[in-house]
């Protein structure tokens, strides 16, 4: 067992690119469900539609990568105007069921065969990323410390992470704005700032749309991370990954999406790495007839899931979540 | 609010007419590129090879004097060939290997030249487009045999599905019947319902894979012993989830959406532990996977399933009569009605609760015990299928108990007769779409109370 291989790769995914994506997709998820209480579980398919515009427009049309960006932003927004207006006066758990059911039918549209010709299949697309490629400075592997990243992937993680940083500055610039305010009183009590004349309706289609924005960069920076897309990147699971990170640095704090994700992904590769570790060779620290190499690879997801339980049942605020500032106890 | 109901029935059913009449071509095209370089250098070459065999022969007989033609991108033919007696062809690209990797080159198969009395398999795919990504030779496959889709009606086919869309609806049924019915007395949005309905198709594989076989009389009962124990293990494990994860849960108060995430991890953790033991591999019991169809009239169908049919709605029936009769499906109705009223009226509202676990359990156990028997599963059967029990429950009105059996039957027909004019790939869809629709006209459902819910 060599721990220190563990913790070195470990750190390089908990600072990596996938960090990055599941890191804005937990920012899009707390304006959402952290701030207002509205509980999106289809943020899968607004990173599918970002990433999808982004991919098709330079793979299949042989248009602009900006132009892919921008359209990307544009159709997130459509997507929220689709989703909220039939869901945003219902409760909850309809929200829930119906976010998660769109997202799904994005997912399967673009994976199908009928589209095959553009958007790939279940293959997916390939060959967006040169122009992207094209303006890294970085010719060799960079490193932080002892962890070092391929010159792409550090260039990715440079602008990733300073999304990251301007996207958490807009979110406190906003959070404590009146308009902030008046998404915390959604949350708490509806009613109560309904009765005061607000349109509780515009305010939360405005901050449907504003997560979804976040959740668009996040759908970049998967198709920008793997160079690729395909629909399994955006399966339901995503976002209930998205929605751990955001529980575990704490939903309704402005830094919480970031420590969550750092946290999460190592914490998870330690998992992996170590199960991986310990089931290969010859002479594995755990049998194979208990645990063969293939189920090792589970384990994480094992994990996973009671961690999510373990983490909702007993410290549902997270890392460091405030308990009387949480949506998850009203209702 | 009956007319409304109507209205929006008579809406789902226009929509689906209108989608039979709109016409689903698809025209593929190719972008053009640059003609291929022709500068061959001296070395070894590729080539395209292939064997047609008649596969409804058994063994499958070779298929003589097939016209095949390869075509590169720009379109231009640069090889053909005729399948020999043993039904093997080889065209060989031009050019050394250097020069053909990477190209792309498409096969196609004369139709015409085809002996009497054979077909392509699927009638559509005479053209195959390989990249050459190796120096080994290509080899493509035109299956020839029965052509799986004849030409029938549009009306034989309709209720060919339509049969089809009734015992998958059955079975819908009674996993939304579990999750209205636990939905309508905790109030828990459960994710992991899904796992309960995988719970009772793994359960009933691993009796069905201990060695021996159960015999009564001289007849294999395997799988039926399977079943049942299935359902009997579904009903614990339904029990054990209660008093192990939610009661306690209740008792501290835990908030509804707080609950919602812990059964989103509970389905992340039994999913992935049911992978960790069942393997990804999809599986199949070890009777009944392969019948004969009979048919009756123009329809086919395996005895199995209306065996599944039959089972199914005898359980359903069964299930209705006693939330209808009994005290405790009363007691049942009364806490999905009013919690606080149903206690204060001294109903013991926890033991109800626990009834109602082991039932929707079982159901769900059931239901998945049964899909496995009609179409095989694996380790997330169960999840495949959530969303669309969810549909089915929101679509009839989530918490009632004759919604979720009305929208799980609307939704299971509708998926399979909306493949006569969706491709069948994307027929999930289309009963996600319905949902939507539905929470745009009618958010509580066709039979829900119209109350407000937000």
């Amino acid at each position: 067992m060599e721990w220190g291989g563990i913790l070195e790769g470990a750190l390089q995914q908990g600072l990596g690119p996938a960090a990055i994506v599941y890191c804005l997709a937990a920012i899009g998820l707390n304006v959402h469900f952290g701030y207002t209480g509205l509980l999106n579980f289809g943020q899968a398919g607004f990173m599918a539609v970002a990433g999808y515009a982004l991919a098709s427009i330079v793979a299949t049309w042989g248009l602009s990568f900006w132009l892919g960006l921008v359209v990307g932003l544009a159709l997130s927004v459509v997507l929220a105007l689709l989703l909220g207006v039939p869901t945003l006066r219902l409760r909850a758990d309809y929200l829930a069921i119906v976010t998660i059911a769109a997202a799904e039918i994005i997912r399967q549209t673009v994976g199908s065969v009928s589209l095959l010709e553009y958007f790939g299949g279940q293959d997916g697309l390939q060959q967006f990323v040169d122009t992207f490629a094209g303006l890294n400075p970085f010719t060799t592997p960079m490193g932080l410390g002892p962890v070092s990243w391929r010159p792409y992937d550090f260039f990715l993680l440079c602008v990733g992470w300073t999304v990251v940083a301007l996207c958490c500055l807009i979110v406190y610039l906003l959070m404590r704005s009146p308009w902030g305010r008046v998404l915390k009183g959604i949350r708490e009590d509806e009613d109560a700032v309904r009765s005061l004349g607000k349109n509780v309706y515009a305010y939360k289609m405005q901050s449907l749309i504003i997560g979804g924005l976040f959740g668009a960069l996040a759908g970049f920076m998967t198709a920008l991370q793997h160079a690729a897309i395909n629909p399994s990147f955006f399966a339901t699971d995503t976002t209930f990954f998205a929605y751990t990170v955001l529980l575990l640095g704490g939903a309704a704090r402005v830094l919480g999406p970031v420590v969550g994700a750092i946290t999460f992904w190592f914490l998870i590769n330690v998992l992996d790495l170590f199960f991986d570790q310990a089931t290969v060779g010859p002479n594995p620290l755990i049998s194979a007839s208990i645990m063969t190499h293939q189920q090792a690879s589970l384990m994480r997801l094992i994990f996973l899931g009671l961690a999510l339980m373990l983490l909702m049942i007993f410290r549902p605020q997270g890392i460091f979540g405030d308990r009387r500032e949480l949506a998850i106890d009203g209702r | 609010m009956r007319r409304r109901m109507a209205s929006v029935v008579a809406f789902l059913w226009t929509t689906l007419l209108l989608c039979c009449l709109a016409d689903s071509a698809s025209a593929t095209t190719h972008s053009p590129r640059p003609p291929l370089n022709e500068a061959a250098l001296n070395g070894d070459s590729i080539s395209i090879k292939g064997k047609l065999v008649d596969t409804r022969d058994s063994p499958p007989t070779p298929v003589e004097g097939v016209q095949i033609t390869v075509l590169d991108e720009s379109g231009k033919v640069v090889g053909e060939d005729v399948s020999d007696a043993k039904g093997t062809f080889a065209i060989r690209l031009p050019g050394a290997t250097i020069d053909v990797l990477g190209q792309t080159f498409t096969t196609r198969i004369d139709v015409e030249t085809l002996p009497e009395g054979t077909v392509l398999r699927n009638p559509n795919q005479v053209e195959l487009t390989k990249e050459i990504q190796t120096d080994q030779d290509q080899f493509v496959t035109f299956p020839i045999g029965p052509n799986p889709n004849p030409p029938v009606s549009t009306g034989t086919q309709a209720l060919q599905l339509l049969v089809g869309g009734i015992v998958f609806s059955l079975l819908l049924a009674m996993a939304s019947l579990g999750l209205s019915m636990i939905f309508g007395t905790t109030g828990l949005t459960n994710f992991a319902h899904g796992e309960l309905i995988t719970f009772g198709a793994l359960a009933a594989y691993g009796i069905d894979t201990l060695p021996g076989d159960i015999e009564i009389g001289g007849r294999n009962v395997t799988l039926a012993a399977a079943v049942l124990a299935a359902l009997l293990l579904s009903a614990l494990f339904g029990w054990l989830q209660d008093r192990g994860l939610w009661r306690p849960l209740r008792d501290r108060g835990t908030g509804l959406i707080a609950m919602m995430i812990v059964s989103i991890g509970l389905s992340i953790f039994l999913r992935n532990l049911y992978q960790y033991l069942a393997g990804a591999d999809n599986h199949n019991y070890s009777q009944y996977a392969t019948p004969e169809p009979w048919s009756i009239g123009p329809i086919l169908i395996t005895p199995k399933e209306i065996v599944v049919a039959i089972i199914a709605a005898l359980v359903l029936v069964g299930v209705s009569i006693a939330l209808q009769r009994t005290r405790l499906g009363k007691a049942t109705r009364a806490v999905a009605d009013n919690p606080a009223l149903a206690a204060s009226s001294g109903i013991n509202v926890d033991r109800v609760i626990s009834v109602v676990w082991i039932g929707g359990a079982a159901l769900a156990g059931l239901s998945g015990v049964l899909l496995g028997v009609t179409q095989g599963f694996d380790y997330q059967v169960g999840f495949k299928i959530l969303l669309l029990v969810f549909a089915a429950v929101v679509l009839g009105g989530l918490g009632t108990i004759w919604g979720a059996m009305l929208g799980a039957f609307i939704l299971g027909t509708f998926i399979e007769i909306s493949t006569l004019v969706v491709p069948a790939e994307l027929k999930f869809v289309g009963a996600l779409a319905v949902l939507i629709v539905v929470m745009l006209f009618r958010p509580q459902g066709l039979l829900g109370r119209a109350e407000r819910v937000g």
